[in-house]
């Protein structure tokens, strides 16, 4: 089980206040996740990453086990404690504006 | 008695303010989507419980929402817009060519005689249509991909398709509005477009007869003469009686003819609103006067409306799609601020209250008058 933890409005969005407890098939990937997180809630398409380029949305940022994978490959394996479940995917709105 | 529903899109949620035909009690719904910036509202004009909503944020991207209960609840539908083809470039600020990307929706205009049918016009430039209530969008690419596309340059809002106005003589007749690319007019549902900009002048266009750059802030026109539009330009309030063949000035003797908003009171053809703004450098009302003009000839001659308005240190804007008219017998006027602030005229603008204050600052007000 894969623990992903969305930013406020997108919890809103999905009307789902806790994590989202999520199944992925072969390797935890930043990519392999994110397909599965839009798989379960369409709506979230294009809220994290561009849906024609599969870009991360320039404010979106990835952090798991205090580490910033923001700028990781999008097939990257994901530390094991995420695949495990231990340490949850945190998706973040980056601070910027006012 | 018919009511009146008051749709208000801020910059931190949507608002849903009711009345019944008096018009002198309000329910204020909201925030819905709160945080998010919401750029326009509107009700389908045959099934006035069919809303569509544009919420979009600079973090996660565009959301349309949709209602079918006047607004009382809502689901997200499809957010898919994706321009056809290869979608080439445009001109940076700096005249160089820059991709088409999508931002975000400006304006939503549902259609006169289906509910499940919706335009949207969307940021960089472009026209979408959905036929399933907005699950799903598709491009009607002849516009972007009229010949001048490449030319077209954003205004300081972004490349904005902010204003659809569908005839209801004809529906196949649709007019848009881009900053600052100009009018648009399509006679085959949205097929194909030409530009519509003739005797428009602006201010740092050497070409007098350019056919685009013209940076139209709204148009707006009146169901029983869908020939006759009324244009607040970035600078100058235009009139054409040829369904925008041609263009001349209404400007009159107001204060000054920079504005966003432009409207056309329900059942009085020649009855024209704006507001006034000071320049395009100085974005509230002339004198700190917040002033709503209105000409019953049509234009030219104007008269200010001040009544219950603040005529004094007011330094808030007005928006473009912030303007809108009920169809009561004694038509309602609406407006919303920057400042946040929502005024209401229940005689037609002669006078105004405040329905709220403190909003978020408002983007779009559009009004249902409901059975």
């Amino acid at each position: 089980m894969i623990r992903v933890v969305l930013p406020a409005h997108l919890k809103t969005l999905i009307n789902q206040h806790h994590e989202v407890h999520l199944e992925v098939a072969g390797p935890v990937t930043q990519r392999a996740v994110l397909d599965a997180l839009e798989s379960r809630y369409p709506v979230l398409r294009g809220t994290l990453r561009d849906p024609v380029t599969q870009r991360r949305r320039p404010f979106v940022r990835f952090f798991a086990c205090e580490t910033d994978l923001s700028h990781a490959a999008a097939d990257d394996v994901l530390p094991d404690d995420v695949s495990s479940g231990a340490q949850p995917l945190y998706v973040v709105g980056a601070m910027a504006g006012g | 008695m018919a009511g009146v529903r008051v749709l208000v899109g801020t910059r931190k949620g949507a608002f849903v303010m009711s009345a019944d035909g008096t018009r002198t009690t309000w329910d204020i719904q909201g925030p819905f989507f709160e945080g998010w910036e919401i750029y326009h509202l509107k009700g389908s004009p045959v099934d006035p419980n069919r809303i569509y909503a544009s919420m979009s944020s600079g973090w996660f991207g565009q959301i349309i929402q949709r209602s079918d209960d006047g607004g009382a609840s809502w689901q997200p539908v499809g957010n898919g817009f994706t321009y056809a083809g290869v979608p080439g470039t445009h001109q940076w600020y700096d005249g160089t060519p820059h991709p088409w990307e999508f931002a975000r929706v400006w304006h939503l205009e549902p259609s006169l005689s289906d509910p499940d049918r919706v335009l949207a016009g969307v940021e960089d430039a472009a026209l979408f249509e959905s036929v399933d209530a907005g699950a799903n969008w598709s491009e009607l690419a002849g516009l972007r991909e009229h010949g001048s596309g490449p030319h077209w340059q954003p205004g300081a809002g972004g490349m904005c398709l902010h204003t659809i106005v569908v005839s209801p003589r004809d529906p196949q007749r649709i007019f848009v509005a881009i900053s600052a690319a100009g009018a648009f007019r399509s006679d085959d549902a949205g097929r194909t477009w030409r530009p519509i900009n003739r005797g428009l002048h602006s201010e740092g266009i050497p070409d007098e007869d350019a056919e685009v750059g013209h940076c139209v802030h709204r148009i707006a026109l009146h169901p029983s003469n869908p020939d006759v539009l009324f244009m607040q330009k970035h600078w100058d309030v235009m009139r054409s009686n040829d369904a925008g063949e041609s263009w001349f000035e209404i400007s009159g003797n107001l204060p000054s003819d920079f504005g966003f908003v432009i409207d056309v009171h329900a059942h009085e053809p020649e009855t024209i609103y704006v507001v006034p703004i000071t320049s395009d450098s100085v974005h509230f009302p002339p004198e700190g006067k917040l002033r709503v003009y209105r000409s019953r000839t049509g234009g030219h001659e104007w008269e200010p409306l001040t009544r219950g308005l603040p005529q004094g240190h007011c330094y808030v804007d007005v928006l473009r799609d912030a303007m809108a008219v009920d169809r009561l017998e004694e038509c309602g006027v609406y407006f919303g601020t920057t400042g946040g602030q929502v005024y209401a005229s229940r005689d037609a603008g002669d006078s105004w209250e405040a329905l709220a204050r403190d909003l978020p600052a408002v983007l779009s007000v559009e009004v249902q008058t409901v059975a």
